[in-house]
């Protein structure tokens, strides 16, 4: 019997799991390796657990989806998050700073008709975890390794360098060094290729956190850039909006 | 005929639309008393943090609403945030807006087409399943939806979140040489876009018809996609048009009890946005050759006033819509000499801006209100999808009761009635939040059964 996958969704914009549906040159030979057992996205077969492999986007924001995550955790052999909102709450997380139910009132006419948690939290905040895929939207060609990977029971591999690797690699001239361009590529987790310095921008870290983090050192560099206190904590508070979060408490110490 | 009584139908978790969502139905002696689209999908609170952000991070980050439409939401965002600060850009850099743009359209309308609405008139569960039988066809949608996704990268970096979009343009610019490789991608699928009009062209098409009020942006010379003047085809045959400054002042957002999306009406009445609309305002500006397409789905001439309005048949409106996305990529490449900046700068003045795109799922308005520091002090999103779901809910309260008087459906066929009547309007539920969950509620004179079998939720587990 071919394993069984399935996809499942939180809070999030569903861009993670249409990366699933974006290996267009995969997918058929994808869906004949594994049975999409729960995939509401791209099917309405829905097959009942238990799952080999669930791919979890999103984040828990809600009382329900709380419960949710706990139910897909017991239905699964192996759960692996993908995105920013899974890993580390995503953009939805700002909450986390803020008043929730003064946000409520910002947004919505009648607050009392929305429920939510003050807080967006990741995936693993509430269950076991065996893999993050990180990135604001996770990259096709990592995606791909972490479904082989975990199929052919290895571990997957996914470096956790920064993005000034895959600068280096890619021979993009350093956007920092060369043109005083504000970058978090010294602290973001690879996996974009990195993407922005290609196209003449600084990294805004949508990959979150990598492996070693020093914000000591980045901070002087994003300063000296133009950028003042208040933008670089914007910089660092954005799509992966709780995760630097402990290496700046670290920082500050 | 006998019927059975009060039924209540409760779809826990639709399949094949973007985001999660749920329907109820509730039927009373024969009558379809309710229709209620559910968005049970988290409210995630863009226009609440986009407060205190910096005026030119709204196109990065209003990107983050939609992984299906990113560049609606950045062309949006864009245009607000420019008229707020009095800049237009140059007529080169809107040229290379519109092909990012074209590429989401085909990307997002060959998703739609192929991998979400396509199965339902072949009697499959998905695309994969799909491909059992259909496999060159489904092949065939794969390569055209990685045509527009090339386009995308080419001109983004990636196709979901692209991270080349800025205020006043491009942070890199292509040169003619990196566009060239696209243009063969290109030209394979505008075979390919035909081939979808005239395989869809031979499905079964069931009856049906949208009451609503239809709205989409227009521009004098070109089928509306970057920029238009918000433009309404009413029910009764009459049009009119509004700044697009004034855009919430006819497009007015309510807050429904049973879901998280927000419910508008277009001066009071239900209003549809998307492909139906765009063909009907816009259709006679389409290419020569998307208009012999519409000719060849059957759609009529839109030059000599034909309008589809039966929402089954909006695939092949997207269809031709995607005829007409390839052949004006390929037209804009051709014509394209790189700009000689990537971008215009645009500096902070404090005032207000609005914006409004055509996303491949219908009308995206945006509003900014920026101070003097270019710190965004308000923000207001209006997506397509929270526009339509009172049309959309119209449309399935006609179609169940239709159901209901021709027969009597079980539960399982009314939901698959319902689903497909849901996902023939593309609904992009995650945009909505700020969408849906089928309960079909029949009562039998004062007993109530609830046939639902999914919370919303419920992860089948």
């Amino acid at each position: 019997m071919a394993p069984t996958l399935a996809v499942f969704k939180l809070a999030s914009c569903d861009g993670c799991q249409l990366t699933l549906l974006d290996c267009e040159d995969e997918l058929l030979a994808l869906a004949g390796e594994v049975e999409i057992a729960h995939f509401l996205e791209a099917s309405s077969a829905v097959e009942p657990g238990p799952y080999d492999l669930s791919l979890v986007e999103g984040s828990v924001t809600t009382a329900e989806d709380a419960e949710r995550v706990r139910a897909i955790r017991a239905a699964s052999r192996h759960l692996v998050t993908i995105g920013a909102c899974a890993t580390a709450g995503g953009i939805q997380a700002l909450r986390n700073f803020a008043d929730v139910d003064e946000y409520r009132r910002v947004v919505y006419a009648h607050p009392e008709y929305v429920e939510t948690l003050a807080t967006s939290t990741p995936v693993s905040a509430h269950v076991d975890v065996d893999f993050e895929l990180r990135g604001c939207p996770i990259d096709r060609r990592q995606l791909i390794e972490v479904i082989t990977a975990f199929l052919s029971g290895r571990k997957p591999d996914i470096p956790d360098h920064s993005v000034c690797f895959e600068c280096k690699r890619r021979g993009t001239v350093c956007v920092t060094v060369a043109h005083g361009t504000p970058c978090l590529g010294p602290v973001t987790h690879a996996g974009c290729g990195a993407l922005c310095p290609a196209y003449h921008r600084g990294c805004f870290g949508c990959f979150g956190p990598s492996g070693s983090v020093n914000l000591p050192a980045l901070i002087p560099l994003l300063r000296r850039d133009g950028l003042d206190d208040a933008a670089v904590e914007r910089f660092l508070h954005t799509f992966n909006a709780a995760a630097f979060e402990k290496f700046e408490k670290e920082s500050a110490k | 005929m006998t019927h059975r009584g009060s039924r209540l139908l409760h779809v826990g978790s639709l399949s094949r639309v973007e985001g999660e969502g749920a329907l109820r139905l509730h039927v009373h002696d024969g009558t379809v008393t309710d229709a209620q689209l559910n968005i049970y999908e988290p409210p995630r609170f863009f226009e609440a943090f986009l407060r205190g952000r910096s005026y030119t991070e709204p196109p990065d980050i209003t990107a983050r609403v939609c992984g299906i439409c990113p560049v609606a939401y950045q062309m949006s965002a864009c245009a607000a945030i420019e008229d707020a600060c009095a800049v237009s850009v140059d007529p080169a850099i809107r040229a290379l807006r519109r092909l990012l743009y074209c590429g989401e359209w085909i990307e997002s309308q060959a998703l739609h087409i192929y991998l979400l609405h396509a199965p339902d008139f072949l009697g499959r569960a998905s695309a994969i399943e799909l491909a059992r039988t259909h496999r060159a066809e489904v092949e065939r949608g794969l390569r055209l939806k990685k045509a527009g996704n090339s386009l995308m990268e080419l001109l983004g970096g990636r196709a979901v979140h692209p991270v080349n979009v800025r205020l006043g343009g491009f942070h890199r610019v292509p040169t003619r040489d990196e566009l060239r490789p696209v243009t063969e991608e290109l030209r394979q699928a505008l075979d390919d876009a035909w081939n979808t009009v005239r395989w869809v062209a031979g499905f079964e098409f069931p009856d049906a018809r949208v009451e609503a009020d239809l709205l989409a942006l227009a521009e004098p010379d070109t089928y509306a996609i970057e920029s238009g003047t918000p433009t309404v085809l009413r029910a009764d045959g009459t049009t009119g048009s509004f700044p697009v400054r004034d855009f919430t002042e006819h497009v007015a957002e309510t807050h429904m009890p049973h879901s998280t999306a927000l419910h508008s009406r277009l001066d009071g009445r239900l209003h549809l946005t998307g492909s139906l609309a765009r063909f009907a305002i816009s259709g006679a500006r389409l290419s020569p050759v998307a208009l012999q397409a519409a000719v060849e789905a059957g759609l009529g001439d839109p030059r000599e006033g034909s309008v589809c309005r039966n929402p089954f048949r909006s695939i092949l409106v997207r269809a031709v819509e995607t005829v007409y996305a390839v052949g004006e990529a390929l037209r804009i490449i051709e014509a394209y000499e790189p700009p000689a900046r990537p971008y215009t700068e645009v500096p902070p003045v404090a005032g207000v801006g609005h914006g409004a795109t055509e996303a491949p799922r219908g009308v995206l308005y945006h509003r900014y209100e920026i101070d003097a520091d270019g710190i965004v002090t308000s923000a207001v999103l209006v997506p397509p999808t929270a526009q339509n779901q009172g049309a959309i809910e119209d449309d399935l309260r006609r179609l169940a009761q239709r159901a209901i008087g021709e027969g009597d459906p079980d539960d399982g066929e009314l939901t698959a009635l319902c689903e497909r009547a849901i996902r023939n309007h593309d609904p992009c539920i995650s945009c909505s939040t700020h969408f849906l969950d089928l309960t079909v509620v029949r009562t039998s004179g004062d007993a109530s059964r609830d046939t639902s079998g999914d919370t919303p939720g419920d992860c089948h587990a």
